[in-house]
């Protein structure tokens, strides 16, 4: 607020012309949520919601977005650990590396999915070779979305490695501990919060996912038709129930807001 | 148990070049100023580092020479830490429990010994207390603790009263000496004090660029000092 900016000691470059963009910024965000709210038929909602299509494609959002997370701990941690300890690597292959980590942040979801397909297909590279088919499954939409969210993840769980104190490990090997104990003694415990932070954002963004799950596991109701496609989908036949699915979307948005505050992961969240 | 180090490595300019030897029960104090390779030596001992050329022999075990390298976690070092490292998530009973529960102890079995240790230490209220929570010296007796616990062949103390306040200094180096005489084995102080050595050693080796300048009792250092850094510390101790 311009007041409180006058009150500050520091008051900084902040004048009009500055000012208007970063309000009209910030109105961009805030506007269209305040008319998702008010334009919500919020008395039709439990009616809405309860509709077995819309249940069937929460419920698989929900569970493909945990056994998402769930693969994106097991495999993204240790990926951190392997990232944070790159470090120490020569140039070539330690920026090869943080930059495959970082493709599916910045690769748009649709190619992802093409690429999957592409792989994994049944024509694709890998995919002819396997005796059963992938794509257009549930497990092709756990894969689309550890595809796209797990980076977040792996960032955030290397950030709190980098930032805590390695020496801690040493102490610990010195009393005997051998390396996985270290590990799980030690290491894990003392980036707990990073790595809860991680798997909460890497929740958050497969639940999300539609570019790549619509391109490599279509649009199936109740087998690959997750939140948003359903969502999409709806608002061509019944805006209302569209709204309301948007609104579980925001809802679950904000939880995890809320949940991350912005103390866990400094370099994630601010 | 005793140990016998010839401790030869060249880290860019710099060439640490040292044969350390403590027996049982016996106290060493390695001295030196700042940047003279006494933390070099500790993580060759520690085994953070490898040794270029020599040994390192603790009791009839090598720990390291040409042929052998011998991981931290299995050296049986009990090592203090500067800043003391306690484990922030762990209580300060878990913390002395460490060692015995990584050497395969039982919980119930690594809390009595650790119990034990606290009791000797005089920190046992302290058990279920998290170490931030813990005065400078508390902390110091707790990494004491930690590594005694771990039941080591040799104590390694690096700069123990460094990260203390002055005016806690005296009581705690005295409590310090008193406890690592009592434990009985073979123990390296290294520090920059005279104070330290004065109160802790047997005998001392002064290290100076890498080498050493000085092997004495503590009493030969004050009476003969072989450098004008010695001189110079050993005086300004003396006038306290």
């Amino acid at each position: 607020m311009p007041g409180s900016a006058r009150r500050n000691r520091r008051r900084g470059v902040l004048t009009p012309v500055l000012w208007i963009p970063a309000i009209l910024a910030l109105t961009l965000f805030g506007l269209p949520l305040l008319a998702l709210m008010l334009r919500a038929p919020w008395a039709r909602l439990p009616e809405l919601l309860s509709q077995p299509a819309i249940a069937s494609a929460l419920l698989l959002s929900l569970g493909t977005g945990l056994v998402s997370t769930l693969i994106a701990l097991v495999l993204g941690v240790p990926l951190a650990l392997v990232l944070a300890q790159s470090a120490q690597w020569p140039a070539v292959p330690r920026r090869l590396l943080r930059a495959l980590v970082t493709v599916p942040l910045v690769l748009p979801p649709v190619v992802g999915g093409v690429a999957l397909l592409l792989l994994l297909g049944r024509r694709g590279l890998l995919g002819q070779y396997l005796p059963f088919q992938l794509p257009f499954t549930s497990a092709a939409v756990v894969i689309a979305q550890v595809f796209v969210a797990m980076p977040f993840l792996v960032l955030a769980v290397e950030g709190a490695l980098r930032a805590s104190d390695r020496r801690f490990e040493i102490a610990a090997a010195t009393l005997g501990a051998s390396r996985f104990t270290v590990f799980r003694r030690i290491t894990l415990p003392l980036v707990a919060p990073g790595i809860a932070a991680g798997a909460l954002l890497c929740f958050c963004r497969a639940l999300g996912e539609f570019g790549a799950t619509i391109t490599f596991a279509g649009s199936f109701p109740g087998t690959t038709q997750t939140l948003p496609i359903a969502t999409y989908l709806q608002l061509q036949t019944d805006p209302d129930a569209a709204i309301a699915l948007s609104l579980v979307l925001m809802l679950i948005s904000v939880a995890v807001l809320i949940g991350l505050r912005d103390r866990w992961v400094p370099g994630v969240t601010g | 148990m005793s140990i016998a180090a010839r401790l030869q490595a060249t880290r860019g300019a710099f060439t640490l070049d040292l044969d350390l030897a403590v027996s049982a029960g016996r106290t060493l104090a390695l001295l030196g100023p700042n940047g003279a390779g006494k933390s070099t030596v500790l993580a060759l001992l520690a085994g953070t580092l490898h040794l270029d050329s020599g040994s390192i022999v603790v009791g009839n075990r090598v720990l390291d020479d040409e042929s052998t390298h011998v991981e931290m976690e299995d050296r049986r070092l009990g090592v203090v830490f500067q800043d003391y490292l306690l484990f922030p998530h762990l209580t300060v009973l878990e913390n002395v429990a460490f060692a015995p529960r990584a050497a395969g102890k039982s919980r119930a079995a690594g809390r009595a010994l650790a119990l034990a240790w606290l009791d000797r230490l005089g920190i046992a209220d302290l058990a279920s207390a998290r170490p931030p929570q813990l005065s400078g010296g508390q902390a110091q007796r707790v990494a004491l603790g930690r590594a005694l616990a771990s039941d080591p062949d040799l104590l390694l103390l690096d700069e123990p009263l460094a990260a203390l306040d002055v005016e806690v200094r005296e009581d705690v180096r005295g409590e310090l000496g008193r406890h690592i005489r009592e434990w009985g084995g073979p123990t390296i102080v290294v520090t920059h004090s005279f104070d330290d050595v004065a109160a802790l050693a047997d005998d001392v080796v002064v290290i100076e660029h890498g080498r050493a300048t000085q092997r004495a009792t503590v009493r030969e250092l004050v009476q003969a000092p072989a450098t004008s850094y010695i001189a110079r510390l050993v005086a300004s101790w003396s006038d306290d």
